[in-house]
């Protein structure tokens, strides 16, 4: 009897689940094994052209100037925004855990970019950091300029070979408050009796904080890189909505967008495509790997 | 606690950083809300930084006139996309925490996997697919997007908050002659309202702020509100304070969700970080 009512659960269990497990199939793994079938064809044009094209797409990439220059702009903006956000939300997340009072306050705000799209974020910042010069001077180079602080005024993101640079503002300004939460959470995780007994000892609290605190904060650094260097990876709208299409803040999230749905080049497009996935598996899968069995460890 | 030791010149420097720092975060928010309340003859680049006047709405009101039929394409799109999501992530969740079955071990990773996907590896596959199936250009095929791409989160925010419902529960229920649904309906169903109001928030501000699926999926005439607003943007007709004024009105919905249910916002991010 028992064993007919187990069995039944079972087909119920694997009837619920299944079409879950079948679209993610399709849509996931069968598109990504799509796409490296189109990142190995002659497909250029808006006919699908499946004729064999061998790795000439991703050796084309290779002597790609273009996609040279993505790859220097990836490095670049990877490096400043993740460093950015960092620093940023530690330097947050300590200053919020002194006990003060407003802490829920100051939290929610550091917090909020995280509810806006990138799009809005980056037509807002696109005026902010308007490269006018002169008599059209505005945003915040006309703050600069009226605070006399006029060494800081610069180009933005039309600075040649480093415009980029600039694209990382908004982007540690979103997700900023993010890393804040992480460290935020690393930090309450921290027992009280560690600090004591270290005051206890006649440790200073800077001690405290370089020796104790920060050590143990690791694991959340590691953490938060790894998902903020994944985002950096796959960043598009906020480029596209401060600056368009241009060749100079191009990434190959953008150059994959234009070359495939503007030029047609399909073939291309998909080989930029798995390179992507490429770089954001390298960074993920170990990831997954020992969240997922610390978390069968507990 | 830690508050007692400091003393009072340490806790004011501290306040100063912090709102130093909250100048930051807030530049953007007052300048979309100073312009759009100027009046078209007090708008200039060069006086950005000043306030406005009085409240005048025809920022607001030229910026409506332009998205309101986007906004309304968005308000079809995230309703049901949060609700279907919900549904299929509380039934995921469960059936991943509380019936064992070979195989699950590996399942759950390559289900999560799908989270960290960059879209420009399947979005060539995702727009033919769309196409075959008569669903390219509308607001359903964008629905449906968002819907599966949302699986990996919506079962890992379910699937967490369900680990902690006691199997006794459930071996309780099933030694009673409950059976896999009655046990879902009679027990977890009732304690789900959090995980629910998580993962409805979740995937409500995540299919309002998409740009890249919305982009490709949708025809002009369906564009959701973040196409549009960059499209707006990208326009030499419009002019930079109706962009502002349009600005404010695309993030408003999630700002005022973000405001009342801020605690479960961060709930859903701290998920998708794989931090409980």
């Amino acid at each position: 009897m028992r064993h007919k009512r187990i069995d039944r659960d079972t087909v119920t269990a694997v009837l619920l689940i299944s079409p879950s497990i079948v679209a993610l199939l399709i849509f996931v793994y069968g598109f990504i094994y799509w796409t490296l079938r189109v990142s190995t064809s002659k497909w250029i044009g808006l006919t699908p052209n499946l004729e064999w094209a061998g790795l000439s797409n991703y050796l084309g990439l290779m002597d790609d100037p273009r996609f040279h220059i993505d790859v220097r702009n990836t490095i670049i903006f990877t490096l400043l925004f993740v460093i950015g956000c960092l620093l940023l939300g530690l330097v947050l997340a300590l200053l919020l855990d002194q006990g003060l009072r407003g802490e829920t306050f100051f939290r929610s705000l550091f917090l909020f970019p995280m509810a806006i799209s990138f799009i809005v974020t980056g037509v807002v910042w696109r005026w902010l950091m308007n490269p006018a010069g002169g008599s059209r001077i505005s945003g915040l180079n006309l703050l600069f300029d009226s605070l006399g602080l006029d060494f800081l005024i610069n180009k933005w993101y039309t600075t040649p070979n480093w415009g980029i640079a600039a694209i990382a503002i908004p982007a540690i300004w979103q997700m900023s408050g993010f890393t804040m939460a992480l460290y935020l959470g690393g930090l309450r995780a921290i027992p009280e009796e560690l600090r004591e007994a270290a005051r206890v000892d006649g440790a200073s609290e800077y001690q405290i904080y370089r020796r104790i605190i920060l050590p143990l904060l690791r694991p959340v650094t590691l953490s938060a890189m790894i998902i903020l260097g994944h985002i950096s990876l796959k960043v598009f709208d906020l480029i596209i909505a401060v600056a368009g299409k241009q060749v100079t803040l191009d990434v190959p999230a953008v150059y994959m967008w234009t070359t495939t749905f503007d030029g047609l080049f399909y073939g291309r497009g998909a080989a930029i495509g798995i390179f992507l996935l490429v770089t954001v598996a390298v960074l993920v899968i170990p990831y997954l790997y020992f969240t997922l069995r610390q978390e069968a460890e507990v | 606690m830690t508050a007692s030791y400091r003393r009072v010149p340490t806790r004011a420097l501290i306040y100063i950083l912090l709102l130093f720092f909250s100048m930051f975060y807030l530049i953007p928010m007052y300048v979309m809300l100073v312009t759009g309340f100027k009046n078209f003859d007090e708008v200039s680049l060069r006086t950005m930084w000043d306030l406005p006047s009085g409240l005048a709405m025809e920022n607001f009101r030229a910026a409506y006139q332009v998205l309101a039929p986007h906004l309304w394409n968005s308000i079809r799109l995230v309703i049901p996309t949060a609700m279907i999501s919900a549904m299929i992530g509380s039934i995921n969740g469960y059936i991943l925490t509380k019936w064992r079955f070979p195989g699950v071990g590996i399942l759950f990773p390559l289900i999560l996997f799908g989270m960290f996907i960059p879209y420009q590896s399947i979005i060539i596959p995702l727009v033919q697919f769309m196409s075959w199936l008569g669903l390219a250009g509308g607001i359903p095929g964008l629905a449906l997007a968002h819907i599966i791409y949302g699986i990996p989160i919506t079962t890992l925010i379910f699937r967490g908050y369900y680990a902690s419902v006691p199997s006794e529960m459930v071996e309780a229920a099933r030694i009673d002659g409950a059976s896999l649904i009655q046990t879902y309906v009679s027990i977890f169903l009732p304690l789900s309202i959090p995980a629910f109001v998580v993962v409805l928030i979740w995937q409500f501000t995540a299919s309002w702020n998409d740009f890249l699926f919305a982009v490709i999926l949708t025809n002009s005439s369906n564009w959701p509100i973040m196409v549009a607003l960059n499209n707006m943007a990208g326009s030499q007709i419009i002019a930079w304070n109706v962009q502002m004024a349009g600005s404010f009105l695309a993030a408003l919905p999630t700002l005022i969700v973000y405001i009342i249910l801020g605690r479960y916002f961060l709930r859903g991010l701290m998920s998708g970080a794989l931090k409980g």
